[in-house]
């Protein structure tokens, strides 16, 4: 009779269990299973009832989702009072917990430290409901503006890529039609659509508007203005009426890197990887089209032998960091059986990797490309060739002089393979971190991967022991690379610190690309601790870090007494925090006229136990070190 | 019909515990006439309802019902008054013996076919003497207390079932729609009868087989298993004081007739005399997409009868204006135009006027209000915007400007627009209402008293003087519902704004002072919709108690209540002619109300989820009503077809509206969309040949997507309201919803 299956009607009974639960939550010892059941019974009822009753106001409420609103609501119609309390907008207050056989869900309150809240300063006040015109459509046709949704769905962009000569059904014909229509299309080329068959040319033609924002956004893109940079890749990330320029993007940016890796313009080839990233960023834009130009450009500059004039001294590395992310990301969102990426990307960097000629800088890259890639692909692509890789910086450290490029490029591949494999083998190994056996197993780099190794699971016991606290997650902004180009050479070896002065407020910087709404790599999440120091001084020390392994990371700052003001660490530890002979990039804000702060931190390691030469009065001073000795302090 | 009447009044009194909703079933008898009970019922309510009167009294009754049933309305009538039974009296007496609605109820189908089988189990309530004060459940449960075997029960009904499925094509469809309706009698008599674990049994057994747009009772019922349970739920007492009538033709009935007999399937025969009505046509057998079109409401479709009723669809005649030609607008323009412009005035003006609609109500069959001077000078504004209007049509959309309310964090309940477009209200969620000002002149507040007395009355810019400048800004907040506000409503002449509210009130608001007014109290459940007479004074509500009130905001109580549907009213609408009311209702039906009498005059069933908006064409003659389901249906009035069905919403339309000359039906809907349908397209392929007209059936055909002119979507922001301008400029609203 039905038509479709639909999901079988039952009543379910609230288990008898519960209501023995909820007799002694209120003092009822013993109650007998018959009345439980009448009780269980009656009360599922009730409750069935009355979410009924909630539904009817959801709807006229005009929403989605209930409320506790509407179940109060439902109660009053009963005549019941309402349940107090329960504000909660988001997420179900309810903590599960079983022991000694039973299961119980309940609702957590928690104590209130009245002190807390006085001293927490106010929230901002919501703003206040306000009115908004626009045109959602001019006769008939609907305006490409950021107030109406993308003109073309990705969905549409997909199929229309995909499958260009799929017939079209009577039924659809006329949806189609309509959506066109809404598009622009005239309805004299509606009608004349039904009898076309054949793939349509897809006609590129720009609106002069649209030339001018290409131009403008292009010229920015590349310019000099590091203000106006970061307004067309914000405009590239979030517009939603840009598909039609994208194969222009797309080519510009693929024959921009071809340009300039010949001419070894770093500057440029960084700016135009930004704008790859602000396309993969952009939720209404449907990239696999062009993916073809865009991944030879990224691969371009992850393994290029040179990408700049002066590779004793400029940071191609962060380069070939940043795109090697950018691949991987492409990896993860783009990926499929089809057209297997993640292998044949994977298949090119290995092939480089096991060729002896390669150049440190491709080796570079490849090592990184191929870390990004997961912990499974270090394990079974890095690790094994750990001793041949080991022999050969040995070779080029120990060996004689032969020029000091080969010996940058050695010590970064070093810190680079330390910092991947560390956190590999801490989750692989088992017990004990024996430095002969490590010497056994990975060579000449054993001794050091030994040491970052036992770093590691330092840390993850840390994290094991902060687990109950009360955390609080964030989801992240956009993060973003920014650095400045000052290519600083030091003897010892390169080490470029960009110094970014953020103004006013505390933004953060990330070099992760990671998009919000991708879910492939996993949300970086801060988790702001809030600490009461002992005594009467309330002090807050606010732990952000950035993690992208599953691991989260979590780091504490142990509670200063003395200091009263509060500290702000930014951290952004990339697979796990493990710092090692290179640590990771690390952002450390820190908002403290003067540092007297007994801060440290033992199990990450990667707070330095002075805060103070980067503090300055107002101005929050991010710092991003990477510093090739293997000390866990990064100088100030 | 008197059962379907009565039976919320009954359950009103029964669920509240203060007398207040007695005194307002008479009070409405301020009106000229009683409401709501102007049917049969009063007749046969009359002896249970006034136990105490005089015998002869009822012995009169009596025979006013025999020969009401006999349709002697003559007789009646001559009856009545000879014996002085005024209809008021009788009106009263229903409504405080509310007891004997239900029993009576059933009395009042007598002219039923079948009535005179059931007679006897009909009549046993209603002869039952104590009822009057306390209605008892058991009472309309009674019927449920003969007992059957239960677990043949299952027996019986698959007996039933293989039957119908191996009768012929042409009458299985229409046999089929039994399916439902006894599926629920058997069920809930088996709860009834405390056989617990049979009702589970049967229950799990058949729920499968039962239409899927049956699933929201279903889930009710499932979770209803025993007898007490029953007592407090009002969708099953609907299900039991209302029969489902089903429309069946003479020959699936004989055969279904007979096939019960061989089987001597008692059971089954008595639940299909006692709980059904089975509407008996001649002719055809009915198609399966026939019925699936009407049916799906909570009692089966709507009898013939119901809808016999005439229905004065068509406009009133425009009050003569004299349109000053020389003004200022005209000659702003270009020398050319102005003569045409001239004469396309006089004659839209002249044939308005001379021509009277034959359709149309009588123009004082219901008193309207005086027009004041500044209600010509708004008709003299609206006629001007009208020969500016832009002609819409299938290649001329209309343009659609969006007010986004920002953060409003899911609050934004009910909106509505000033017919000139000038303000706009929002009813929120945490009990305010706002107004703002859509056009660059400011919300001003009059001024206080005292400054009001210093103001000199002569002077000419009075109306101006009178306004308090520091009060200007773009919008006003007004406090003083208890609850979410689930509808506003602007009157004509811009002067209130009426809102509706969880909390049981409709409120009326002074746009001059931005203060309240009045309070209306009577829905002592949430309101969830009101709306203003298109000729101002009159408005309707209609909340969770299941009427709709017809008030005068200068009556603290209603006039009218609209008593007859049996579930919660979500919405109401009045005709452009304001003779008429629509509502619909979470039971799926829509029902147009005479507001002369109160009287149901159009059952439209066809929906098959809650209505949450309805719209009339300008010209009065179709109404559309869209529903959870993402469908919206397009009714003819006169002759109470269902005359189109438009696919394409995903979610429940929120809003609806006509063009202003009724080309484009525009509807919003949760699921973001704006969509645009050729409604003359519609209205004009409908064939209603007298075939159709007399028996009701129709052939739908399945053009939604030839209909749909356009679908704009909004960046996840429902639609909430929809409003034309004057020049046929749409305006949507809704609030961004922000995941």
């Amino acid at each position: 009779m039905a038509e479709e299956r639909r999901q079988k009607l039952c009543s379910v009974i609230l288990p008898t269990e519960s209501m023995k639960a909820m007799a002694e939550s209120v003092g009822v010892g013993s109650l007998q299973e018959e009345s439980c059941l009448a009780l269980s019974e009656e009360v599922s009822y009730r409750i069935k009832e009355i979410a009924q009753d909630a539904l009817k106001f959801m709807h006229h409420g005009k929403r989605r989702k209930l409320t506790t609103g509407d179940i109060d609501h439902a109660l009053k119609l009963k005549n019941v009072e309402p349940l107090y309390g329960f504000q909660s907008q988001e997420f179900i207050p309810f903590r599960f917990a079983s022991g000694g056989g039973r299961e119980l869900h309940f609702y957590e309150e928690k104590e209130v430290d009245l002190s807390d809240i006085i001293n927490t300063p106010l929230p901002r006040v919501p703003l206040d409901v306000s009115l908004k015109a626009h045109w959602l459509s001019i006769d008939g046709v609907q305006p490409a503006i950021p107030e109406n949704p993308p003109p073309v769905p990705k969905e549409q962009q997909k199929t229309d890529s995909t499958e260009p000569l799929k017939a079209v059904k009577p039924g659809q014909e006329e949806e189609g039609s309509i959506q066109t229509k809404g598009q622009g299309a005239n309805s004299a080329e509606v009608k004349g659509k039904e009898k076309m068959r054949m793939k349509p040319r897809s006609t590129h033609e720009l609106s002069v508007e649209q030339q001018l924002y290409y131009k403008e956004i292009t010229e920015a893109c590349v310019g000099s203005c590091e203000a106006k940079r970061a307004e067309a890749l914000q405009s590239i990330a979030t517009d939603p009426g840009l598909y039609q320029m994208l194969p222009r993007f797309s080519t510009f940016i693929s024959e921009g890197v071809r340009v300039n890796v010949v001419q070894n313009n770093l500057a440029l080839l960084i700016y135009l990887m930004r704008m790859v990233k602000a396309l993969m960023d952009n939720p209404t834009l449907y990239l696999e089209k062009y993916l073809h130009e865009l991944i030879p450009a990224v691969v371009t500059c992850i393994v290029s032998k040179q990408l700049c004039l002066r590779p004793d001294v400029d940071n191609h590395w962060a380069l070939r960091d940043f795109a090697a992310r950018l691949m991987a990301q492409s990896c993860k969102t783009f990926s499929t059986t089809t057209n297997n990426i993640q292998s044949r990307i994977t298949k090119t960097f290995t092939k480089s990797l096991l060729d002896d000629k390669t150049q440190w800088t491709t080796r570079y890259g490849c090592i990184a490309g191929l870390a990004e890639l997961g912990h499974d692909v270090i394990k079974t692509l890095i690790i094994p060739r750990l001793s041949v890789e080991g022999a050969r910086i040995k070779a080029v450290m120990d060996g004689p002089v032969v020029s000091n490029i080969d010996k940058i490029g050695a010590d970064h591949v070093q810190s680079l393979l330390l910092k991947h494999c560390a956190c590999v083998v801490a989750k692989t190994r088992p017990l004990p971190d024996m430095v002969d056996q490590y010497k056994a197993d990975y060579g000449y780099l054993g001794t050091m991967l030994c040491s970052h190794v036992v770093k590691a699971r330092a840390q993850a016991a840390f994290q094991a022991q902060t687990v109950n606290r009360t955390t609080l997650t964030i989801t992240q902004p956009r993060p973003t690379l920014s650095m400045s180009q000052s290519g600083l050479s030091a003897s010892s070896g390169s080490r470029t610190p960009s110094i970014i002065k953020v103004p006013s407020s505390l933004t953060l910087m990330s070099t992760r690309p990671g998009t919000p709404t991708q879910p492939s790599p996993p949300a970086t999440k801060y988790i702001v601790m809030a600490t009461s120091a002992g005594a009467a001084s309330t002090q807050q020390v606010i732990t952000l870090s950035s993690s992208q392994s599953g691991s989260s990371v979590t780091s504490t700052v142990p509670s200063t007494p003395t200091s009263l003001q509060p500290l702000v660490k930014l951290e952004s530890g990339t697979t796990g925090a493990v710092s090692g002979p290179r640590p990771l990039q690390k952002y450390i804000v820190v908002s403290l006229p003067s540092s007297s702060s007994s801060l440290e931190n033992k199990g990450s390691g990667v707070i330095p136990s002075s805060t103070s030469p980067i503090s300055m009065e107002s101005a929050v001073k991010l710092e991003r070190s990477e510093s090739p000795a293997a000390n866990t302090q990064s100088p100030h | 019909m008197a059962a379907v009447q009565d039976g919320p009044m009954e359950l009103d009194a029964e669920k509240e515990a203060k007398p207040e909703i007695l005194s307002d079933g008479t009070s409405n008898l301020s009106g000229n006439t009683a409401s709501g009970t102007l049917s049969s019922s009063p007749l046969t309510a009359a002896p249970a309802g006034g136990a105490p009167k005089m015998e002869d009294q009822q012995t009169l009754i009596a025979v006013l019902q025999f020969l009401k049933r006999n349709k002697l309305s003559e007789s009646v009538e001559i009856l009545r008054r000879e014996a002085g039974l005024g209809e008021h009296q009788e009106g009263s007496q229903a409504t405080d013996g509310s007891g004997g609605g239900k029993g009576d109820g059933d009395g009042g189908d007598a002219n039923s076919l079948l009535s005179r089988v059931s007679i006897t189990s009909a009549a046993a309530p209603q002869s039952m003497p104590v009822k009057k004060d306390q209605p008892d459940v058991s009472v309309v449960l009674s019927a449920y207390s003969q007992q059957g075997d239960p677990p043949l029960y299952q027996v019986y009904y698959s007996g039933l079932k293989n039957f119908i499925e191996s009768v012929l094509d042409c009458h299985r469809a229409e046999l089929s729609q039994l399916f439902y309706p006894l599926f629920v009698h058997m069920y809930l008599e088996l709860v009834y009868n405390n056989h617990e674990t049979e009702a589970k049994a049967f229950f799990d057994k058949f729920s499968g087989d039962q239409e899927c747009y049956y699933q929201d009772d279903l889930h009710i019922l499932c979770g209803l298993t025993k007898k007490e349970h029953l007592k407090g739920n009002e969708v099953l007492l609907d299900f039991r004081t209302s029969r489902f009538v089903l429309h069946i033709s003479r020959d699936s009935y004989q055969l279904l007739k007979r096939h019960l007999q061989e089987r001597h399937n008692n059971q089954i025969w008595n639940i299909i005399q006692e709980h059904l009505y089975i509407d008996i046509f001649d002719g055809m057998p009915r198609s399966k997409s026939q019925i699936d079109s009407m049916s799906g409401s909570l009692a089966g479709e709507a009898k013939r009868e119901v809808n016999k009723a005439k229905v004065f669809y068509g406009l009133l005649k425009e009050p003569e204006i004299e349109v000053p030609l020389d003004d200022e607008d005209d000659e702003a323009e270009n020398e050319e135009g102005k003569p045409k412009k001239k004469k396309t005035k006089k004659d839209s003006l002249g044939s308005k006027s001379k021509k009277q609609d034959p359709n149309a109500p009588q123009q004082n069959r219901i008193p309207l209000p005086e027009l004041k001077d500044s209600d010509k000078l708004d008709k003299i504004m609206y006629m001007k915007e009208s020969t500016k209007r832009i002609r819409l049509g299938p290649e001329n959309l209309p343009s659609i400007c969006f007010y986004t309310f920002l953060n409003a964090f899911q609050g934004l309940t009910a909106v509505d627009f000033t017919d000139d477009s000038s303000l706009l209200a929002g009813g929120f969620a945490d009990s305010t209402v706002r107004v703002w000002s859509v056009t660059p002149k400011k919300l001003r507040k009059v001024k206080s008293a005292g400054e009001l007395n210093v103001i000199e009355k002569e002077s000419d810019d009075v109306l101006e003087r009178i306004m308090d400048e520091k009060t200007a800004s773009e919008s006003k907040i007004l406090h003083g519902h208890s609850g979410p506000v689930y509808g506003v409503s602007f009157s004509p002449d811009r002067n209130y704004l009426l809102s509706s509210s969880e909390d049981g009130t409709v409120r009326l608001w002074s746009l001059q002072t931005f203060t309240c007014l009045v309070g209306y109290k009577g829905h002592n459940y949430p309101v969830w919709d009101t709306h203003f007479s298109p000729f101002g004074y009159y408005f309707v509500s209609g909340g969770h108690d299941r009427v709709a009130r017809l008030w005068a905001t200068d009556h603290y109580q209603p006039l009218r209540i609209f008593a007859g549907h049996l579930a919660d009213v979500t919405c109401t609408r009045f005709h452009p002619n304001s003779n008429y009311v629509a509502t619909g209702s979470t039971d799926r039906t829509v029902r147009l109300w005479d507001v002369l009498n109160a009287n149901c005059v159009r059952i439209l069933t066809g929906h098959k989820g809650p209505i949450h908006s309805l719209a009339f064409s300008p010209n009065g003659k179709f109404l559309a009503s869209g529903s959870t389901d993402g469908r919206v249906l397009l009714w003819d009035i006169g002759h109470g077809l269902m005359i189109g069905e438009l696919k394409g919403h995903t979610d429940t339309i929120y809003a609806l509206k006509f063009s202003r000359d009724g080309e484009i039906l525009a509807s919003g809907s949760m699921d973001n969309t704006v969509r645009l349908w050729d409604s003359m397209k519609a209205f004009d392929e409908v064939e209603t040949d007298d075939f159709t007209a007399t028996t009701g059936h129709i052939h739908l055909p399945d053009n939604s997507q030839e209909l749909l002119l356009g679908m704009y979507h909004s960046k996840s922001t429902p639609v909430t309201h929809l409003h034309f301008t004057r020049r046929n400029l749409l305006l949507a609203a809704g609030a961004y919803n922000s995941q």
